[in-house]
């Protein structure tokens, strides 16, 4: 697409997806970070990753002035008001997810150490599913990819699964060993957060899907809409 | 887990394509050209301008959007160098035919121009003048109706009730310019043009006459040419992108501003080089 004749408009556009882009980068590395404090019990790292969570705040902060700027004084029409439109949808989910890593980072400093090591490996099992579900959606913005985006939508049902298996299996921990229960629930909740984790990321897919093709819409309607292209059905 | 994927299906709201598509058509404009000596400035054109509500004409200035707007009053008759060619049907009759008297057209199409023009007359003659011509009014209570309705409806009455003998062009610009739309409306128009009429007037200005074009579109079908994509997007239903003489998109006006099919819509309308 040709630059804007403003060029500053173009500018201030590529500013905004450099500074979500960073902002994702950030929420991506707390939830490896949050995964890794609760494996190695590293109580130091969790803090870190909480003491994080200020920086995803900040740069949402700066996202949405600059939301406003470009709405107020430019008018964005067409793809450029669906890419303001779709940045104010992707930072409120980033910064979501950095609340949900920080979330982590304090349950994490309640645990004793000794939970169930086959949970921990869950736990861990699952964020990286989830922060690589992250990172793709990111990426499918990056290149505004709807193909992308679709797998994006169909890991999400995989990370579900991840989370309902590991649910069930703590549970049965702690019904074997009741002394275990205080923290084991910890790290049922660390699943949650996971899972809603992977909510977020799948959300950024979505309003990348609107953002490239001005329809909001479901997974099957991006399959049907990605096959109709595979018959060379160009828009 | 939260159901999240299944509660965007519930939710899912594709832009509907259709949505004012029921209306009746008050123009149909059919393969027009124009031609300028032997400059072409109209290509081929064919449109459904629907009846009560607003289509706006935008493009880059040249595009041809005033040619193809006086095509709808004939007024390209009084252009000396200026050919049109195709059909435009009124209500279903063509108004090229020979036995249509054009004056009379343009009784029934009124037009409003950039520039606020009012005549060197008083406010109440500019009103009147019209009418009179055209026979609508028989005596001057039937007149002093007339003027007053027509002062109302373009929101101008409180502001000149008391001095309408003054010279219209005693007014601002934006009272001149809701006066021409007065004097527009006066004959009873069905079908109302108008060229750019807010590119000379403040925001509040502005304001009330798109307030008062949104109230007028209840009983009119109403044309317009703008080069503000704001006021395109604000007061009309319909939005047609001229460019080069070419018609290039025509369509709901919330479509051609969220997600317009064509790429050279999407560069106009975004500003950027096309
Ligand atoms: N009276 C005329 N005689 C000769 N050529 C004309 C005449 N009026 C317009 N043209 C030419 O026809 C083309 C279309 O002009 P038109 O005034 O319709 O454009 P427009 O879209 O209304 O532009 P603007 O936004 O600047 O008002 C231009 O190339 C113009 O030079
Ligand atoms: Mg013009």
């Amino acid at each position: 697409m040709p630059d804007h004749i403003v060029t500053a408009f173009t500018d201030e556009l590529e500013h905004l997806s450099a500074n979500l882009l960073r902002m994702g980068g950030l929420a991506e590395s707390m939830i490896m970070d949050a995964s890794r404090a609760v494996a190695t019990f590293d109580l130091e790292l969790a803090r870190d990753v909480i003491k994080r969570d200020r920086a995803i705040d900040e740069l949402e902060v700066e996202a949405e002035k600059a939301i406003v700027r470009l709405i107020a004084l430019r008018h964005p029409m067409a793809t450029d008001l669906r890419a303001v439109l779709g940045a104010m949808k992707l930072a409120g989910d980033i910064e979501r997810i950095g609340d949900l890593c920080k979330n982590i980072g304090k349950r994490c400093l309640e645990l004793t150490g000794d939970e169930n090591r086959a949970a921990v490996k869950g736990i861990e099992r699952m964020s990286r599913a989830v922060s690589h579900q992250l990172q793709l959606a990111l990426d499918c913005y990056l290149r505004q990819d709807i193909e992308a985006a679709k797998t994006v939508l169909d890991m999400d049902d995989d990370i579900d699964d991840h989370y309902t298996s590991l649910f069930r299996e703590t549970l049965t921990y702690m019904m074997e060993d009741p002394r275990q229960i205080g923290s084991n629930t910890h790290l049922i909740f660390m699943a949650k957060n996971l899972e809603r984790i992977g909510d977020h990321a799948t959300n950024i897919a979505k309003a990348v899907y609107y953002m490239v093709t001005g329809e909001t819409t479901t997974g099957a309607k991006i399959e049907s809409r990605l096959a109709e292209d595979d018959h060379g059905e160009q828009r | 887990m939260d159901g999240n994927v299944e509660d965007f299906a519930e939710t899912t709201t594709t832009i509907d394509r259709t949505q004012s598509g029921s209306a009746p058509i008050k123009v149909d404009c059919r393969h027009i050209d124009v031609f300028y000596d032997d400059k072409q400035a109209i290509h081929d054109i064919s449109l459904e301008i629907e009846d009560r509500s607003v289509t706006a004409f935008i493009g880059p200035s040249g595009c041809g959007k005033s040619t193809f707007l006086r095509c709808i009053n004939r007024m390209n008759d009084t252009i000396e160098a200026a050919k049109v060619t195709g059909e435009i049907f009124m209500d279903g009759a063509n108004i090229n035919d020979p036995s249509i008297d054009p004056v009379l057209l343009r009784s029934r199409v009124g037009m409003v121009f950039q520039k606020p023009n009012p005549f060197p007359k008083s406010i109440y003659d500019n009103i009147g003048y019209g009418p009179r011509i055209h026979g609508l009014a028989s005596g001057k209570a039937e007149m002093d109706e007339i003027v007053e309705k027509s002062l109302r409806k373009a929101g101008l009455w409180e502001e000149v009730k008391d001095r309408l003998q003054a010279p219209g062009t005693s007014l601002s610009g934006g009272q001149q310019q809701r006066l021409c739309i007065a004097r527009a409306i006066a004959v009873s128009p069905e079908v109302i043009l108008m060229d750019e009429p807010c590119s000379a007037l403040d925001p509040i200005a502005t304001a009330k006459i798109e307030e008062l074009i949104d109230e007028l579109r209840e009983r009119y079908c109403i044309v317009m040419v703008t080069h503000s994509m704001q006021q395109a997007a604000r007061v009309s239903q319909k939005t047609a992108f001229f460019h080069l003489g070419k018609l290039i998109e025509y369509g709901d006006t919330e479509k051609i501003f969220t997600n317009p099919e064509h790429g050279r819509t999407q560069d106009y309308i975004t500003g950027r080089f096309g």
